[in-house]
């Protein structure tokens, strides 16, 4: 009987030990023929190249590493605006799917029918190459808002010119820490004495009223740079001042936001039709309005089944970003294992830091949610 | 006042229904033929109105419309029907009307561009003159987004392994009955090897007076079409081991399992493809060449086989514990147990699972591009930057896009169907 237990994990462990000896000693001699040294010392060493879109400080003189933190932030950046635009998106139209008018949810099934059947990577195409090429050049492109210009070149807004941001930063937090405690104290006060504070009233007005004090006392002051535009040569133009959204981003960001909005719009419906109709029937005979029906009895519980697969599907955003290196947007695996590896020749490492960066933002979110899950599960008695 | 007191306007006795239906199909025409107008012949008959309210006037005029048609219990069939599914209330009301806005503001100019207005005959780009989309563009590369770089004379040997390939996956439905146990092994075992064969020496060639045609020349469709089917057909039973491995009690099969599927589902396709292209040479003794459309296929197999391993994990949780149990004590041993009981089930219940994982599987195809394998999407952008074609971006993208969302829709429907099919009620 302990045999039939010992053999397996015996063959397995040797076919693990025998594939990773095998890989290991073949790229020690392939690495030595070629001259290169396993080492992550290559970080240190200046990039002398240029990345085009940056959210930190950074030029050709910078190191590796450096670069390496320029391309995380970009893909953070896609993926941060992804995950919240295709959440607003997703539950709006998960909502839709289901309502009593016809028109809309049809419309609903339409777009989820039709963006979650196209892959992603030609819609990232589609909008880069060909939707955001039929935009004007900057010098015929028209004011937007009054401020704005959106161009081929991509989108220029005003950009915001703060002075000590760093007290107007401080007191948001504080703020958000104060709402924090705030709404658990209206809880319990609720839970002890039936009195319910008005909670959103007083959060927001702390939300608002703190920071904006910062800049009556803080010496916080906020300008703003308006885009204007500059001949730069007889056909080449460009915008002075404000702030440039490249269009890959723009591109990025809409076919992240579209494609992956159909999933969560499918898990939102899912997770409200898995609710019993019974909830919804007696929630309808107390008096509740189908908007507080929804609010106050559907979603609460609805959220327990919508929560954990929509986490897979902000995963997957965050992953599917590294497509960007398709359209050329400098994100993580453009920067780094594109132009950092074809400069060092170092496959191994990048390859190597770049999927146990990805590996690390999955699992930290999965972690995350697990926790989070466990947290509003129903404690069952 | 708000719109929803202005009951006055409600008919409160059936001899007031008609004047307010006529009033109301007055207004909703009103509203609809603004917005018409404006759009289509840039006159606007509400001109006379402030800006703010003028460009919403065709909205509020339909908006009207509908309040005033939306009368309960008229003894009109079809307006009933009507109130009931698009005008419930006011809020509906605009939301309907917004999409009825919308459809005749993008509708034509769409159907202009993909028909009307298109250039369906020629075969240059000169014979392109009308506003619409040129579909010569594909009715010229047509060849190439199907068969790649493949040589033309040699096209009817993908197509031929393609039927043959076909005709072999069909066997299923026709076998006899007391021949059906052994379906799982001819799927399984049987299928890859014959069709690996097919595909080696037909479309490879090399042999039989056949040219040989390297991988780096395949592509377009059909590149995609042999990619996910290798994929699809070894992802499904490494995906199977996995699942069986993380459930195991055995503490190396088990954790080896987990941390081999974490992986691969932890890190991007991309950089698979980039570490299956650029590392995975590496690790391999000095000399010896993998073809790069074979690591592609493996590289891609590994990633799907951590996705279906979850699925049918799933699918494994979901089975009561009474079926372990009865098996159990049958006498069954594990592998028994799992072939005869467990699994047959615990497939049945992850159908609708598993085809979101080749959907998947089939929309990350294009991806193989970089490696420099260029199936549809990838000839599309080759196709793109010839200079005697620049320009049709958008035609070629809205062509594969039409691909690749037959080919995905046809397959969940095709899913939704099987699920129906072998549903068990329990």
């Amino acid at each position: 009987m302990k045999i039939k237990k010992i053999l397996p994990q015996v063959i397995t462990l040797l076919f693990i030990v025998l594939i990773f000896s095998f890989f290991t000693m073949n790229a020690q001699e392939n690495m030595e023929t070629r001259g290169l040294d396993f080492g992550f010392g290559f970080l240190k060493e200046s990039a002398s190249f240029d990345i085009q879109f940056s959210l930190i400080d950074y030029d050709g003189s910078h190191s590796y590493a450096r670069a390496y933190l320029v391309g995380l932030l970009n893909t953070l950046l896609v993926a941060v605006i992804g995950i919240i635009l295709a959440t607003l998106l997703g539950a709006v139209v998960g909502v839709a799917r289901l309502s009593p008018n016809y028109l809309i949810r049809k419309t609903a099934s339409f777009y989820i029918e039709f963006f979650r059947n196209i892959p992603l990577l030609l819609q990232i195409f589609f909008w880069y190459f060909a939707a955001l090429r039929a935009l004007p050049m900057p010098q015929d492109a028209s004011l937007l808002l009054g401020s704005s210009f959106l161009t081929i070149k991509g989108l220029f807004t005003p950009a915001p010119i703060w002075t000590n941001f760093d007290v107007f930063f401080v007191t948001l937090i504080i703020a958000i820490i104060l709402i924090f405690f705030f709404s658990r104290y209206a809880k319990k006060k609720q839970e002890q004495e039936g009195k319910r504070l008005p909670v959103l009233a007083i959060s927001s007005a702390i939300f608002i009223g703190l920071p904006l004090l910062t800049f009556l006392i803080g010496g916080v002051d906020l300008s703003f740079s308006f885009p204007v535009i500059r001949q730069m040569s007889q056909s080449s133009y460009t915008f002075d001042g404000g702030m440039g959204i490249p269009p890959e981003l723009i591109a990025l960001t809409l076919a992240l936001t579209l494609y992956t909005a159909t999933f969560i719009a499918e898990n939102v419906r899912a997770g409200i039709q898995g609710i019993g109709k019974g909830q919804k029937e007696a929630a309808a005979s107390i008096g509740l309005t189908p908007s507080q029906v929804l609010k106050l009895v559907i979603m609460p519980q609805a959220l327990r089944i919508i929560i954990p697969p929509t986490t897979n599907q902000y995963l997957n955003l965050t992953k599917n970003s590294s497509l960007a290196a398709a359209i050329a947007y400098p994100d993580l695996v453009l920067v780094f294992a594109g132009t950092a590896m074809m400069q060092t020749g170092r496959a191994i490492e990048i390859v190597g830091i770049t999927m146990a960066t990805y590996l690390t933002i999955s699992l930290g979110i999965s972690l995350l949610m697990n926790w989070y899950n466990k947290r509003i599960a129903i404690q069952e008695k | 006042m708000t719109i929803n007191h202005m009951d006055f306007f409600k008919p409160k006795h059936q001899k007031n229904r008609n004047i307010c239906l006529i009033m109301g199909v007055l207004f909703f025409s009103i509203g609809i033929l603004d917005f018409y107008l404006n759009t289509y012949f840039n006159t606007n008959i509400t001109s006379f109105l402030p800006r703010i309210i003028n460009f919403f006037t065709p909205l509020i005029f339909s908006v009207i419309g509908l309040h005033l048609i939306r009368i309960e219990f008229s003894g009109i069939k079809i307006l009933d029907n009507l109130n009931k599914n698009i005008n419930t209330s006011n809020f509906n009301a605009a939301l309907s009307t917004s999409i009825i806005l919308l459809i005749i503001f993008a509708a034509p100019p769409l159907l202009n561009w993909l028909i009307f207005d298109a250039n369906f005959a020629g075969n240059t780009k000169e014979a392109c003159t009308g506003g619409g989309a040129c579909w010569v563009y594909i009715k010229v590369w047509f060849n190439r987004f199907m068969y790649g770089m493949y040589p033309n004379a040699e096209q009817w040997r993908i197509n031929v392994t393609f039927i043959a390939v076909l005709a072999l996956m069909s066997v299923g439905f026709f076998v006899p009955l007391k021949l059906k146990k052994y379906l799982t092994i001819y799927y399984t075992l049987l299928l890859p090897l014959f069709s690996f064969t097919l595909i080696y020496y037909l479309i490879s060639g090399g042999e039989f007076g056949l040219v040989w045609v390297e991988t780096g020349a395949w592509g377009g469709l059909s590149l995609t079409f042999i990619v996910s089917f290798f994929s699809l057909i070894f992802c499904f039973p490494i995906g199977m081991m996995l699942a069986l491995g993380r459930r195991s009690d055995l503490p190396i099969v088990k954790y080896s399992s987990l941390s081999f599927i974490e992986f691969w589902r932890g890190v991007p396709l991309i950089t698979v493809l980039f570490m299956s292209a650029v590392m995975f040479p590496m690790f391999l003794p000095d000399g010896t060449y993998v073809d790069k459309l074979i690591r592609v296929v493996v590289a891609i197999t590994l990633f799907e086989a951590a996705y279906t391993a979850e699925v049918i994990r799933g699918g494994l949780q979901a089975l009561p514990r009474g079926q372990y149990d009865a098996a159990k004590s049958l006498g069954m041993g594990y592998w028994r147990l799992h072939l005869l009981v467990i699994l047959p089930q615990a497939l049945k219940l992850v159908i609708p699972g598993i085809a979101n994982t080749f959907l998947a599987l089939v929309k990350d195809t294009p991806l193989i591009f970089v490696v420099g394998l260029l199936e549809v999407v990838g000839m599309l952008n080759l196709a793109k930057t010839n200079p005697k074609w620049l320009g049709f971006s958008m035609e070629g993208y809205v062509f594969a896009g039409i691909i690749f969302w037959i080919i995905c829709f046809s397959m969940s429907k095709y899913s939704q169907n099987l699920e129906l099919k072998y549903k068990t009620d329990r």
